[in-house]
């Protein structure tokens, strides 16, 4: 029978704090890197210039085709390089954090880009009319006007997704990059304790996402009145 | 000031209009009516450049609305318009509704779009519904406020598509209350509607409508008196009965 051994968890906290600051700091800025280009690609996929938008398919239809940890490794291992040939860097250079963030978000503008078509789908026609009949521009209509009300109608949909990202910063550990669970990883390497540490990690992940996922759910019920 | 001369417009194999043309002078009242899918709403829709239309010229104040390099932004921005189904702007409050476009559009300093937007407020009856969401309005509530809203960009002209059709029975008068006001003051009106009382007492010609075809454009009296077409006839026969 396995005995557990919890011992090594607590002196290991402030550790995997830093980890979970690393996870929760490649989540905000995917997130909102991501809807920002989710944002630009799906209307982008909307507009009648063909170039544009098929453009904007290839693109989300690449990005959903491809597993995320190989385009976290195309951008650990090869984007790098790159950046250091092209700027003419040392090779201590460290970009496994910028390469995780910019990856992140390229592949979830993919998903984003998708919730973000459907919401400017459901804003009626007319409202666009009513504000180019006002005088605004195609751009002011879809701005002022149009995207607000996606982004509003969505807001549930774009939350779920930014609590999947958070759990999928967990692939960051393929970078040997220390984020929360790369974090866990490690000490639990160390220690001996793997299976503690990674049932600890688990249930972190639980308590953070169900609590999250349950905000979204009150914030849904608002929206919908 | 506007003029409509020989318009075309289809659909793939539908013709939606053809060969329209009218001309409508400052300070006039006109009413379109006819059957539904004749074209009515579309031929006002030409008018702010919302459809575009394959062939004919429309002139509005000196500016074809169809010829390439017309600035329509700044064109729309002159001609008010009034839609069906209201088309207020839900994420925002009445009174924000009622400035938005004077800032964006017309570079109105806040200050005096605020002012304008609570004058205008004033005059549809609703100054005290500013701050609300228009989700929060009876339907006839709403209306008043999206007229006002066209008001606030001063246009020269307004445009109303069936502006009642959408609106509970109790609620149309309202309305029309405050378009036979907007009339009286002198303003160039298209209205395509079906409420032939309004058209009898406000409008100054008629424009009848039948299968993308203008087929009578007569003054008021005259059109309800004796309607030279035998469709007209069906039709205002089919509409006053009740």
């Amino acid at each position: 029978m396995y005995e557990f051994d919890w011992s090594s968890i607590p002196g290991a906290l402030p550790f995997l704090w830093q980890g979970m600051k690393l996870s929760l700091a490649i989540t905000a800025v995917a997130v909102a890197a991501g809807m920002v280009w989710g944002t630009v690609l799906a209307v982008l996929r909307l507009s009648p210039v063909a170039p544009l938008s098929f453009f904007a398919a290839s693109y989300v239809s690449l990005f959903r085709s491809v597993p995320l940890v190989m385009v976290l490794l195309w951008f650990f291992l090869i984007v790098p390089q790159l950046l250091r040939d092209l700027l003419h860097l040392s090779h201590a250079a460290d970009f496994r954090v910028a390469s995780a963030m910019v990856a992140f978000a390229l592949f979830e503008a993919a998903y984003y880009s998708e919730i973000m078509r459907a919401g400017i789908q459901s804003v009626s026609k007319g409202q666009r009319s009513a504000a180019l009949a006002l005088g605004m521009t195609p751009l002011q209509a879809m701005l002022l006007v149009v995207l607000p009300q996606a982004f509003r109608n969505m807001l549930p949909l774009l939350l779920t997704q930014a609590i999947i990202l958070f759990q999928d910063t967990s692939l960051v550990y393929v970078s040997t990059l220390a984020e929360f669970f790369g974090a866990a990883y490690l000490v639990g390497n160390r220690d001996g304790r793997l299976v503690e540490l990674l049932l600890f990690a688990s249930a972190v992940y639980f308590v953070l996402c169900s609590a999250a996922s349950g905000l979204v759910r009150v914030l849904r019920g608002r929206v919908a009145v | 000031m506007i003029s409509i001369r020989d318009v075309h417009k289809s659909y793939g194999d539908f013709k939606v209009l053809s060969g329209c043309s009218t001309e409508v002078g400052k300070g006039e009242v006109i009413v379109v009516c006819g059957p539904s899918g004749s074209g009515k709403s579309t031929l006002i829709k030409c008018v702010n450049g919302l459809e575009p239309f394959e062939r004919g010229e429309i002139v509005v104040d000196g500016i074809s609305v169809g010829a390439r390099g017309t600035n329509l932004p700044k064109l729309r921005a002159r001609v008010g318009m009034v839609f069906q189904h209201f088309e207020l702007f839900p994420h925002m409050t009445v009174i924000d509704n009622l400035t938005i476009a004077q800032e964006k559009v017309l570079r109105r300093r806040r200050e005096e779009a605020r002012k304008k937007a609570l004058a205008l407020l004033d005059r549809v009856g609703l100054r005290e519904h500013a701050d609300k969401h228009p989700g929060q309005l009876s339907g006839g509530q709403q209306q008043r406020v999206a007229i006002a809203r066209s008001l606030a960009l001063d246009p020269i002209c307004m445009l109303f598509d069936e502006p009642t059709s959408a609106l509970d029975p109790e609620m149309i008068n309202e309305v029309l209350d405050v378009m036979v006001a907007l009339a009286r003051d002198g303003m160039t009106m298209i209205v395509v509607t079906h409420e032939m009382g309004f058209a009898r007492n406000v409008a100054h010609r008629i424009v009848f409508m039948d299968q993308g075809r203008i087929v009578e454009d007569a003054p008021t009296a005259e059109f309800f008196a004796s309607p030279r077409t035998d469709r007209a006839r069906q039709f205002l026969s089919k509409i006053l009965h009740h």
